[in-house]
């Protein structure tokens, strides 16, 4: 499977994440995209592991390069993990006080 | 067309297909469901990158707890398609046409680079992924950040909690 195949798959999911971050007014929505647009750069953080790996092989049969990638995948996920229960609880401390999740009344900060 | 080359269009397109169902639902409900769809390809993308730790992962930590959670706040602010603010349609178009010109220049950048030509995935070797390895690697070269992750994650319960606690 050549590598542009992978690098076409990620751009698109996170083009897809971007488009919804701006079309959509739905703060939960929003965040989802963002979600996405993460996952996107995970698979290809992997993907490329996965190329040097192979070629680092080649060399030596029991090759650990591109280990990294992997272990920096994980704490891509563990960030993410501690963004979502903040940023969760951010939406329903909002929607607490305004009874909506429109991010338009977020560009009113005060009161 | 070998099963590996089928899984990894099969996955694609379920991917890209749940992606964009996830933007365009109107019940937020069902964007969750794609968005857990879509987690489950990249997972299947994983393990046929022979990262099968990181798949296992993604599925509890993803599809599992983060998931999870949106599903809780959703259902109890009870939202549903009625109460979603609709954006003025001009508006979406806008967004829609910068995506794809993002989208376009990427992808055209991609395909002038002369240097990724010769470079393929061969999928179904290696031991990185391994449980064995990886944990090898993070309790040797990657302490430190693992313990300031501990760090970060005690800092991000407290701070939910203060957030949530009704002031």
């Amino acid at each position: 499977m050549p590598i542009q195949y992978y690098i076409y798959l990620c751009l698109a999911l996170f083009s897809i994440g971007i488009v919804g971050v701006l079309t959509r007014r739905n703060a939960i929505i929003v965040f989802m995209c963002i979600e996405l647009m993460l996952n996107a750069v995970n698979l290809l953080l992997v993907a490329f592991s996965k190329v040097h790996n192979t070629a680092a092989l080649a060399g030596d049969k029991t090759s650990m390069i591109g280990i990294e990638a992997q272990l920096f995948v994980f704490f891509i996920m563990v960030v993410a993990a501690a963004e979502v229960s903040v940023g969760l609880a951010i939406i329903v401390m909002m929607y607490r006080n305004v009874h909506s999740v429109d991010i338009n009344f977020l560009n009113r900060l005060k009161n | 067309m070998s099963i590996t080359q089928f899984l990894f269009y099969f996955l694609t397109v379920l991917a890209l297909f749940s992606a964009v169902m996830v933007v365009v639902s109107k019940n937020p409900v069902h964007s969750v469901l794609w968005l857990i769809a879509v987690f489950f390809a990249i997972s299947g993308h994983y393990i046929l990158l022979n990262a099968q730790f990181l798949a296992i992962v993604n599925l509890i930590v993803y599809a599992g707890a983060i998931m999870v959670l949106f599903l809780f706040v959703i259902m109890l602010m009870n939202l549903n398609a009625s109460t979603e603010p609709q954006k003025n349609n001009w508006l979406k178009l806008a967004g829609v046409i910068a995506g794809g010109c993002f989208l376009m220049v990427l992808v055209s950048l991609v395909k002038q680079a002369n240097e990724l030509n010769n470079i393929a995935v061969t999928m179904g070797t290696g031991e990185i992924g391994l449980i064995k390895n990886l944990g090898k690697a993070l309790f040797n070269d990657f302490v430190v950040p693992f313990e300031i992750s501990s760090v970060l994650f005690l800092s991000a319960m407290v701070g939910a909690v203060v957030i949530g606690k009704k002031a």
